[in-house]
């Protein structure tokens, strides 16, 4: 019973907190972002912080990371540092074009280049309020408050993220890059809520980067909502680096139209808990989404993707290849939902989850799914957790490659599959390089900043 | 070069290999053979140092130093050699990666420089051609998707990138048609010479017309029981196995 009461407690804690700043949070927001406000606010009180009796929640407690005593911060702050000055992404040969969001607030500071005319990519709350056009036809249609306490949470504090809009037909060539800090005085509690749209024909590459820049306690909890016209064309790349006191609720939902292509690569390398949801609906024929992950796991990290793909339309592909490697104590857990529905004919569906354990300690949970109501479907899924194949390790040992290289080549080889499907050729050296050294038992630190992960 | 000194080693629990005594010199070549589950490949294994069979009696010495107290790799290093009779798909390890990192290791343990890009590729063509080997490698994973031929060409091919002192040959001749045999045969030749030495281990005579050996040994329940020249091996392909078995008794 007591139990009971401490969980609904802790609710009660952000309940609470949301009535005492509820008018800082409506005040000087623009009424697109208003209008849902009340709504997730009501739809986060009947549903709580989710437990592990929460089916979608069973393996990954957020509990303990919502016992914290944190800051919020409700209204933008003024920009005290210049991003620019005091990080550099040192990604050679990179050559994108860049912004930064500081604890969830888009920051205003030159890039670089430039973006191909009617590009917008600017704060979303500057763009709520100045262009509400653009906004309100997307914002919260896929994010669901009444179905995921997370994604109500977030609509219920969301403040400003990124937007991010290309018009019809327009190619970007250059990728666009958001790097996400986090870097707060005290132990902080961040919303970020962020929006991209890509009209018919439109083509971009987008790679996100989470960091923290201090030591400090962070719970970010994001929502980013995608959506994508006709013959549109996304990538999408996360590289997950942040320090072992930071929790990160990440929630990505991409709508599909006709013979859109989506590809969401998500390269989890330091985080103490990380939960990736990835909602995909394909809504328009031959539509394909594709979905890759890799995570690195040691001492007390967890990381948990929670993908669905949601086949509304016939003649779509999905494919997904999701891979861990996990030392010490760390814990992870695959669950990913794929979805035919009725009349989704010739749908050609793949999942693939491979997992290398490297300790005794290490536990990893997958779960795949299959709900399956049309008749005419290819899907197929696959799931291992294993450990490094000693007959390998003999065979290279056996040619007098040391135990140490040994392993690092069948682990760097383990994830080959995933780092080969990065398309930007730089990111896909530094990310080479990252896992190598990640691998190594090196930090796969990417950048020069305040940054230990031991804690 | 090895000796081996009443030599037992079990695997799981079961003793396989009952007492193994076997000298041999540098330059000389032995061929190992017997009939199925003799401990030919136990003994191969255990030179080559895979954990799971656990030496219980006997000694070796290789190069005049212990080897049952060394790692895999260092046994490598210092020129002992395996062609394993399965050899292991590693998807995801460049097979030039692979090769280079095996050439390089062993050139660090004899103090030498690593080669470079183009020595290595230089060296890489000259012994793909010596052992006629078409498979390209760029671009291919260990062993991955290479057939039956492919795959033991390629362990010659390794062979000749590291020119060991002492090479290992666990049937190597299985699943060759005879021109890939000839070829492996080439190979192993071509690395003769008073310095190095080679364990052929065959069921069967026809790869010893090719790579005649100076002593012919038969295994059998986990000793060697016989010991003769090059005549012995065609003895055995006339008369089988069974004669040594009703002579040496089941």
């Amino acid at each position: 019973m007591s139990v009971l009461v401490e969980k609904a407690d802790l609710s009660l804690k952000y309940i609470a907190h949301y009535n005492k700043v509820k008018e800082l949070l409506f005040e000087g927001s623009p009424g697109v972002l208003n209008a849902q406000r009340k709504k997730a606010f009501q739809n986060f009180v009947m549903q709580g912080i989710p437990t592990r009796k929460n089916e979608n929640y069973k393996y990954t407690n957020l509990h303990p990371h919502f016992l914290h005593d944190f800051k919020f911060v409700h209204q933008k702050e003024g920009q005290k540092t210049d991003p620019n000055a005091i990080f550099h992404c040192d990604v050679p040969q990179l050559d994108s074009y860049v912004k930064t969001v500081t604890n969830g607030w888009f920051n205003e500071s030159k890039s670089e280049g430039s973006l191909p005319k009617g590009v917008i990519l600017e704060s979303l709350e500057k763009v709520a309020a100045e262009q509400p056009e653009l906004i309100e036809k997307y914002y919260s249609k896929i994010a669901k408050t009444e179905t995921d306490s997370m994604v109500a949470l977030n609509t219920a504090f969301a403040k400003d993220g990124y937007f991010l809009y290309i018009p019809k037909n327009v190619v970007c060539e250059q990728p666009i890059q958001l790097i996400n800090f986090l870097e707060a005085a005290e132990t902080s509690f961040v919303t970020q809520r962020n929006l991209v749209v890509l009209e018919s024909g439109a083509e971009v590459k987008l790679i996100l980067c989470d960091h923290t820049l201090n030591l400090n306690r962070y719970l970010c909890n994001s929502v980013t909502e995608i959506f994508v016209g006709e013959n549109a064309n996304l990538d999408y790349y996360v590289l997950q680096n942040q320090h072992n006191h930071t929790t990160n609720i990440n929630s990505v939902f991409v709508e599909q139209e006709r013979n859109s292509v989506v590809t969401s690569h998500t390269s989890s390398f330091h985080g103490g808990l990380i939960r990736n949801n990835m909602k995909f609906v394909l809504n328009g024929e031959n539509a394909e989404a594709n979905m890759f992950g890799m995570a690195f796991l040691d001492r007390k990290q967890h990381v948990d993707n929670f993908t669905q793909i949601i086949h509304e339309k016939p003649n779509c592909q999905s494919n997904q290849v999701y891979k861990n490697v996990l030392d010490n104590e760390a814990t992870g857990a695959f669950s990913g939902l794929i979805h035919v529905v009725r009349d989704a004919q010739n749908t050609n569906a793949f999942q693939q989850n491979n997992n290398l354990l490297l300790s005794d300690e290490a536990i990893m949970q997958t779960k795949p799914q299959l709900i399956i109501d049309a008749d005419d479907v290819k899907c197929s899924h696959g799931a291992t957790v294993g450990q490094i194949d000693e007959e390998a390790l003999f065979y290279l040992r056996a040619r007098g490659i040391n135990e140490d290289k040994a392993r690092l080549m069948m682990m760097n080889a383990f994830m080959h599959e995933v780092v080969q499907k990065i398309k930007v050729e730089a990111l896909r050296d530094r990310i080479d390089e990252l896992v190598e050294r990640r691998l190594n038992g090196e930090v796969a630190k990417c950048h020069e900043c305040a940054y230990q992960c031991e804690v | 070069m090895l000796s081996i000194k009443n030599l037992y080693a079990s695997v799981d629990g079961q003793e396989i290999l009952k007492g193994i005594n076997l000298e041999i010199k540098p330059g000389e070549v032995h061929a190992i053979m017997g009939p199925n589950g003799s401990g030919k490949s136990t003994l191969a294994n255990v030179l080559a140092g895979k954990q799971e069979y656990e030496v219980t009696a006997g000694e070796v010495t290789f190069l005049g130093e212990n080897l049952l107290d060394k790692a895999p790799e260092i046994r490598a290093k210092e020129g002992l050699f395996l062609s394993f009779q399965y050899p292991v798909e590693i998807p995801g390890v460049p097979m030039a990666n692979f090769i280079k990192s095996a050439v390089n290791e062993h050139r660090i343990h004899r103090g030498e420089k690593e080669l470079t890009a183009g020595q290595f590729l230089k060296l890489m063509r000259e012994k793909m051609e010596l052992v006629e080997m078409k498979t390209k490698l760029t671009n291919r994973s260990v062993n991955e998707g290479f057939s039956g031929g492919e795959k033991k060409k390629n362990e010659i091919f390794q062979m000749a990138m590291l020119e060991p002192k002492l090479a290992i040959l666990d049937e190597t001749d299985s699943g060759l048609d005879i021109d890939a045999l000839k070829t492996v045969a080439n190979g192993v030749n071509a690395l003769k010479s008073p310095e190095h030495s080679a364990i052929v281990i065959t069921h069967y005579q026809r790869l010893l017309d090719y790579i005649v050996p100076d002593y012919v040994h038969i295994l059998y329940k986990g000793r060697i029981v016989k010991t003769a020249g090059k005549e012995l091996a065609l003895e055995l392909e006339e008369k089988g196995y069974d004669w040594i078995k009703s002579e040496k008794g089941n």
